[in-house]
């Protein structure tokens, strides 16, 4: 996205015609116009509407963290346990080598086939495996060795049991430990950064989203039914609440898009994994040099600054 | 027998006008059905004087009940800039704007120094009449500033929360509002500067999965609906019904994620105990 002016109509657009999506008027005609407009002007641009990177970021051959982790360290070492309670199969942690590099990774996942899903919970952590991402997280720190965390989660858990264990303590405390890491922590969001399930593992010195990836306060879904009174109005959420990687490149909440094979992560593994891998170098190098105060700091002040607000 | 001389001015309004205008001066407790005398319950502080249950109050009669007078306020002109320019069955701006003429408040979070019993404190309340006191930039900012303050001159803090959480309407913003937050109050911590968090009903989503959790102490008003996941999410994922009591403070505190359960009429004290624990004189030890 280089032209501003571009940047603007499509904005206009994406407004304009989630305006236009929820009134029952007979405005198709209108509607049809604007939404070929703004996918000619997408497609100049190569973006893809809202709705079609939520469906690539779903999509059920995208690649999960699992395929991340085997393709980056080939001697992954997995490590389980929240020394606490349990084990919770939804974050996968761990260490092993990026091109020589020890690193501790930590992603969400969502499983593959049905058996899977199932043991995975589909990617919906409960609290002890928040406590085992930061028993992992301050585990790499004591040993200064850098964090990379792949977010991709419908959301943190709503259950009884999750609820009985504590995920909204387990989430904050995440939030406010991760703040005073002291290694590199680079966050990159796979697939769908599910709101504060996600950001649980967020909290980085560098953010990144990947292509076709999203990352939202509220799924599309539960937004059209609270606001809209119906679920199905997805397509209009997913537009007006700006979750793809270019709005939050946009809105100044991330560093950077990683590209993806052409039609997705989801028509070549190798491919998408030395394109993440070419991004995490580069940003282990820089950091590299930071002392752990300068580390922690930096991370503070990039979230500081978020915020749009007036002030008189 | 003073009082039964009625007043000449109600008096007169009585006899030309049989009916009684009783509207607004009684009111029906939600928890033991009871008729109350809404005079009466002022002196309880909006609490049922025959079941204890607690009334939701706004942002600014909460620091009237927990502040010995009156306060300075802080940052009262920030207003969102709606970043998204977000549209649902109206506009975000034209709901920001109802909301603030509704409230006369600018955004959903009041921020001031006052002082209880005496001692100097900072204090955030959050407004849940203003859009179901959700934390956009604006509480997000007004949040982190009084934690900056606090940092600076070293005073307590206390954050009194009743908010559905991240607000919808700005997006990932609002979501990075815990981050920032979360952040600030690692800092705050880092300094041993004191951290109450007050959770009244109801205090779900991101702001109880962010600085709600994070006190010193976490402690909640009686009855308060205290959770990540609001009941209906939860009910809807795993289809049936949630037992009596799920998620209320006494629930929560059983669970081990809340310090004490206080009463509204004993907060104040609850509170100055607290800080003079944490961060009161300490007495030169006996001499042996």
């Amino acid at each position: 996205m280089s032209d501003p002016d571009a940047d603007l109509r499509i904005n206009d657009l994406e407004r304009e015609i989630s305006q236009l999506q929820l009134s029952s008027t007979g405005a198709r005609a209108r509607l049809d116009e604007l939404q070929t407009e703004l996918k000619n002007l997408r497609g100049e641009h190569g973006l893809s509407l809202a709705w079609e990177r939520v469906k690539l970021a779903r999509h059920p051959k995208r690649p999960h963290a699992i395929d991340y982790m085997q393709r980056l360290a080939p001697d992954f070492q997995e490590i389980r346990g929240d020394r606490a309670f349990g084990e919770d199969p939804a974050i996968i942690c761990g260490y092993g080598a990026i091109e020589g590099a020890p690193v501790m990774i930590i992603g969400q996942e969502k499983g593959r086939d049905t058996k899977q899903k199932l043991h995975r919970n589909f990617g919906m952590p409960k609290p002890e495996g928040y406590r085992k991402a930061l028993r992992c997280m301050q585990l790499a720190a004591k040993f200064r060795r850098p964090v990379i965390t792949f977010l991709d989660t419908p959301g943190a858990y709503p259950g009884i049991d999750a609820e009985e264990r504590g995920q909204a303590q387990a989430i904050a405390l995440n939030l406010r430990e991760m703040a005073r890491i002291e290694s590199p922590i680079i966050v990159v969001v796979i697939g769908e950064g599910g709101s504060g399930g996600a950001l649980a593992l967020g909290v980085g010195n560098r953010v990144y989203m990947l292509e076709n990836s999203i990352y939202s306060v509220i799924s599309p879904e539960s937004c059209a039914a609270i606001i809209y009174r119906d679920a199905s109005k997805g397509e209009a959420a997913a537009l007006a609440l700006k979750i793809t990687a270019g709005d939050l490149s946009r809105l100044d909440l991330i560093d950077g898009i990683i590209p993806e094979p052409a039609g997705g992560a989801q028509e070549d593994y190798d491919k998408a994994a030395e394109l993440l891998k070419q991004t995490l170098l580069a940003a282990l190098i820089e950091l590299q040099p930071l002392t752990p105060a300068q580390l922690i700091e930096q991370r503070y002040e990039r979230f500081r600054q978020m915020g749009n607000f007036f002030e008189e | 027998m003073e009082w039964l001389k009625l007043p000449k001015k109600l008096a007169k309004t009585a006899d030309s006008d049989k009916h009684v205008k009783t509207e607004g001066l009684w009111v029906k407790c939600d928890g033991c059905g009871q008729i109350l005398w809404r005079k009466d319950l002022d002196d309880t502080q909006h609490t049922c004087p025959k079941c204890d249950f607690h009334f939701k109050i706004g942002s600014a009669t909460r620091l009237k009940f927990l502040l010995d007078g009156p306060w300075e306020e802080h940052d009262r002109t920030l207003t969102s800039t709606d970043p998204l320019g977000f549209v649902d069955s109206k506009s975000y701006k034209d709901r920001l704007r109802a909301m603030q003429k509704a409230t006369g408040m600018n955004d959903a979070l009041l921020s001031v120094t006052g002082t209880i019993l005496g001692r100097r404190v900072n204090v955030c309340s959050i407004e849940l009449k203003f859009i179901g006191g959700s934390m956009g930039a604006v509480v997000g900012e007004k949040i982190t500033r009084a934690i900056e303050r606090s940092l600076r001159d070293r005073t307590p803090l206390i954050i009194i929360s009743s908010s559905g959480g991240a607000r919808m309407q700005e997006g990932a913003i609002s979501l990075m509002q815990l981050a920032k937050i979360s952040a600030a109050l690692m800092k705050l911590d880092h300094a041993r500067v004191p951290f109450i968090s007050v959770l009244t009903d109801p205090t779900t989503g991101g702001v109880t999965a962010s600085f709600a959790m994070l006190g010193d102490l976490n402690i909640a008003e009686p009855g308060a609906l205290i959770g990540f996941a609001g009941p209906r999410v939860i009910e809807q994922t795993i289809r049936q019904k949630l037992p009596e009591g799920f998620q209320r403070s006494e629930f929560v505190l059983e669970h081990g994620f809340l310090d004490a359960v206080v009463k509204r009429t004993e907060m104040r004290t609850f509170i100055a105990k607290a800080f003079d624990f944490f961060a009161g004189p300490v007495a030169p030890p006996p001499a042996s």
